[in-house]
């Protein structure tokens, strides 16, 4: 059983094809990137599996089940979960809360008016657990607005791993970062993901990052698929290279 | 028959000053997204100045046709202020929340209502003279005032002449560009700055002379303005903030309303129209003809 | 030893506000036995809108919500009191507001449900509207309210009737037991908001002013988190209208009016309403600057609209923002 699969999911605007009968499938456990020029349909496609889009046509189904009706926070609580290209965060609260309020929300907690957030102690061993895991514990006091770009970034990805998703959708982690940054931000999702924690989608436009981390690649061109493989079969395919660089394949 | 004729004219006529009051908050909320909560009180303003000038004027011994000439003056008077206003107190605060820009008109709401009791008293001041000039006109067996009918007039007069400014002239298509995109208007050369300030000051020249047309018929009191202001809210909730066509509408919809509700419930006519505006605001928050 | 080094100052961080509030409790008690009975009752009043203050700054530095209409709870919970007295011949204060609360609370529902349907300037104009509603009722049905002359409130009776107020020197000894007695409810409604604030529930509602749209993608249901705020929040500043009329002895249609929705929105941002204790000490602070104010110059509205103008431009984050800021340059250590 596949965890993820969409049967000919279809989404127009006006003359623009965005999804042209998409089949995409994730399994459990692996590290997929979505990669493909700009316009290609990657976010269109995450949008319609995350419910911030509706499908002119086709179905969502997660573990074999029909999803398609769902809206966002069904989906998030049957265990799909994303972070933002623009970074999206709490930025009057802390780096802690940020965290924290993901799990009280996950849990169900967010109606408890009466007792203090600091005296929930599971939430609290979760949320530093969370935080040690993204490398981020020793700014959890920090307000989120006052990080740095990378760090905002990492937490973008920590809160919405704290969701506790089965599957993690990531929308372009690394844009605008540091190299360095860069590489601490997927250490960190690859390690996540091969703790068996979660399956993880990354759309990524940078390809030195996604040969390095990905299980499969997944290519989409003109709102269809171009190519699907694990980076050995991608990098040999003509196709693939001619989009990618407008010139014949590279070694 | 003649008393229904009377009540639309008397409505026609609120509804002209109304017009003016909102359409000036309208178009500066249009172009520059802020909400004045100063303006009624600009249209006090205008009053008072106007019933001054007047005053003045007839201890001059002018003819009374030039007493008609000082209510524009008057408005200019309010437009400058507005000149001044919005480089000192609004343009510090284009870049930060709405919340500040909405605390800084109050306190300018504040300023101004103490600035026009410091200057002219607690006392009305009237502008009779100019009403009494123009002669009366009879509907039926009644006499009515021809001023009011010279504001319903000017009330047109403005309406068209605020559209074809808009819709018809350069300065209208920058007054557009920059209400519809800011930056972008910007990056095409316009300098935004003026645009603002020259807004601005429409918006308040309009104020003003809603002020100064309705003083000889309601002499100017304190607290005016801010009475005004609640109406031109109703007014541009119900006809839609930013949109001419809405100030319009909202105006003759509120004014008639409000004659209707002083002759049949005047106990509850001020609540009916709240509750009007209240319930524009729930089914079509963006009034009759808002931009959202 | 470096655990310590972290250790330490966030135990300062997480501590202070109890310590200040100690102290400040502390001080507040014994003002009655050093300050005259004028200063006792102006920091009554003092409290009474730092009550109101800190309701209204749940939705607006909380929630991010800035209502004009505030004026509706507190003239609103000041004429259930008047009411109670007219009709029903109620003299007891904790009638007062256990009756009280219940209608102030539901009208801040009903208003409420209608308001956050729409945020920012529409949200405010709304609020604006529907409290000039009261007013207009007030003014209009003044068979009912007193018209501009408005209600009379005789002292009430506290602690169930157990003391009264009657006979000669009554007035100094109410002036200061009703001092002590808004002083508890005062300490009690900010212990209730700062729980509230510090809940999982004041959280969310945080994450929810700073951004909307990923509060949803957590799930959040924003629209009925943004209700409850409002709900509580016209609650609380309800509260400060039910202690404000046996003090002022009269309930007028003027703390209807809208200009009044303007000064509680002024008294916060005179305190800061970015920090907890800002609006108490803006409520104290306005309380104080209003009355020397008005009793300085005609032209108190001039002042006080000066003070706002020059506030918003200079001191945007209120004295309690200042004051912060400059601590934090003197001993430096990391926010909790």
């Amino acid at each position: 059983m596949s965890l993820l699969r969409t049967v000919e999911l279809r989404k127009r605007f006006g003359a623009l094809n965005a999804c042209d009968g998409v089949n995409f499938t994730v399994e459990k456990g692996e590290f997929l990137s979505l990669v493909g020029s700009n316009g290609a349909g990657k976010t269109t496609l995450v949008n319609l599996i995350t419910a911030h889009l509706q499908p002119d046509s086709g179905q969502v189904l997660f573990e074999e089940r029909d999803i398609t009706g769902l809206s966002v926070s069904e989906r998030i609580k049957a265990g799909i979960a994303r972070s933002f290209q623009l970074v999206n965060l709490f930025d009057g609260l802390s780096v802690f809360d940020n965290v924290a309020l993901a799990i009280f929300a996950r849990e169900g907690k967010t109606a408890k008016i009466a007792a203090l957030a600091a005296n929930d102690d599971d939430v609290r061993r979760e949320t530093r657990e969370v935080l040690a895991e993204f490398g981020l514990a020793a700014k959890s006091e920090l307000m989120a607005g006052e990080l740095a770009q990378g760090e905002r970034k990492l937490l973008d990805v920590a809160v919405a791993y704290a969701l506790g998703p089965k599957l993690l959708f990531l929308d372009e982690p690394t844009s605008g970062v540091s190299s360095a940054e860069k590489a601490q931000i997927m250490d960190t999702v690859s390690s996540v993901v091969r703790s068996g924690a979660v399956t993880a989608v990354v759309i990524e436009h940078d390809m030195d990052v996604v040969f390095r981390y990905s299980d499969r690649i997944v290519m989409m061109h003109e709102g269809a698929f171009l190519a699907d493989g694990p980076p050995d079969a991608i990098r040999a395919n003509e196709a693939v290279a001619s989009i990618l660089l407008g010139a014949p394949s590279p070694a | 028959m003649s008393i229904l004729v009377v009540q639309i004219l008397n409505s026609l006529f609120y509804a002209s000053v109304l017009f003016l009051i909102a359409a000036g908050l309208s178009l500066i909320f249009g172009v520059m997204r802020i909400v004045n909560l100063a303006h009624g009180s600009l249209f006090a303003v205008g009053a008072y100045i106007a019933a001054w000038l007047v005053g003045r004027a007839i201890a001059m011994g002018l003819p009374v046709v030039w007493l008609l000439l000082l209510m524009p003056v008057a408005a200019l008077a309010v437009a400058l202020l507005g000149i001044v206003i919005e480089p000192l107190l609004l343009r510090p605060f284009y870049r930060r929340a709405e919340e500040y820009q909405l605390l800084v008109t109050f306190g300018l709401l504040l300023i101004l209502e103490d600035l026009m009791r410091l200057v002219w008293g607690g006392l009305p001041l009237t502008a009779d003279t100019v009403m009494d000039a123009i002669p009366s006109v009879h509907i039926g067996a009644l006499i009515y005032p021809g001023y009011n009918i010279l504001v319903i007039g000017v009330g047109v007069a403005a309406a068209i002449l605020l559209w074809v400014v808009i819709y018809g002239t350069k300065f209208g298509v920058l007054l557009r560009a920059t209400s519809q995109d800011r930056r972008m208007a910007a990056a095409l050369g316009l300098n935004v700055g003026l645009v603002y300030v020259a807004a601005f000051a429409v918006g308040c020249f309009m104020a003003g002379l809603g002020g100064a047309i309705v003083v000889p018929s309601h002499a100017a009191v304190l607290g005016m303005g801010i009475e005004a202001l609640i109406l031109a809210f109703v007014v541009v909730v119900v006809g839609g903030l930013g949109s001419l066509k809405g100030a319009l509408v909202g105006a003759l919809i509120v004014s008639f309303v409000r004659t209707a509700g002083i002759q049949f419930f005047p106990e509850i006519e001020l609540a009916v129209l709240y509750l009007i505006a209240a319930f524009v605001l729930i089914i079509r928050p963006t009034g009759l003809f808002g931009t959202a | 030893m470096k655990a310590d080094a972290i250790a330490l100052p966030r135990f300062h961080a997480r501590l202070w506000p109890y310590v200040a509030a100690a102290l400040g409790v502390a001080v507040l008690i014994s003002v009655p036995n050093f300050a005259g009975l004028y200063q006792t009752q102006l920091l009554t009043y003092g409290l009474i809108m730092a009550i109101g203050a800190l309701g209204f700054n749940l939705l607006l530095g909380y929630t991010g919500l800035l209502s004009f209409g505030h004026s509706a709870y507190f003239g609103l919970g000041a004429y259930t009191v008047a009411f109670l007295l007219q009709w029903l011949g109620i003299r007891s204060m904790e009638l007062y507001i256990l009756l009280g609360l219940p209608v102030v609370a539901i009208v801040s529902a009903l208003f409420g449900y209608v308001c956050v349907r729409h945020t920012r300037i529409f949200f405010g104009i709304l609020t604006l509207a529907l409290s000039q509603v009261l007013y207009s009722l007030a003014l209009k049905f003044f068979w009912v309210s007193g018209g501009t002359d408005g209600l009379r409130v005789k002292r009430p009776t506290l602690l169930a009737g157990m003391i009264d107020f009657a006979g000669s020197g009554g007035f100094s000894r109410f002036l200061v037991a009703y001092y002590y007695y808004v002083l508890g409810v005062f300490i009690l409604s900010t212990a209730i908001i700062w729980v509230i604030v510090h809940s999982p529930f004041g959280k969310a509602l945080q994450a929810i002013r700073d951004n909307e749209t990923r509060a949803r993608f957590l799930g959040l249901r924003v629209r009925r988190f943004r209700w409850a705020a409002f709900l509580l929040s016209g609650t609380f500043t309800g509260l400060a209208g039910i202690l404000w009329a046996p003090l002022n002895g009269l309930t007028t249609p003027d703390v209807l009016y809208w200009p009044f929705s303007g000064e509680i929105v002024f008294m916060t941002l005179l305190g800061g309403f970015r920090n907890f204790f800002g609006p108490i000490v803006g409520g104290v602070a306005f309380t104080f600057i209003k009355t020397y104010a008005v009793a300085s110059t005609e032209y108190w509205q001039l002042l006080l609209g000066t003070v706002l103008v020059v506030l918003v431009l200079l001191l945007p984050t209120g004295i309690v923002g200042v004051l912060v800021q400059v601590a934090r340059r003197r001993v430096p250590m990391e926010r909790s």
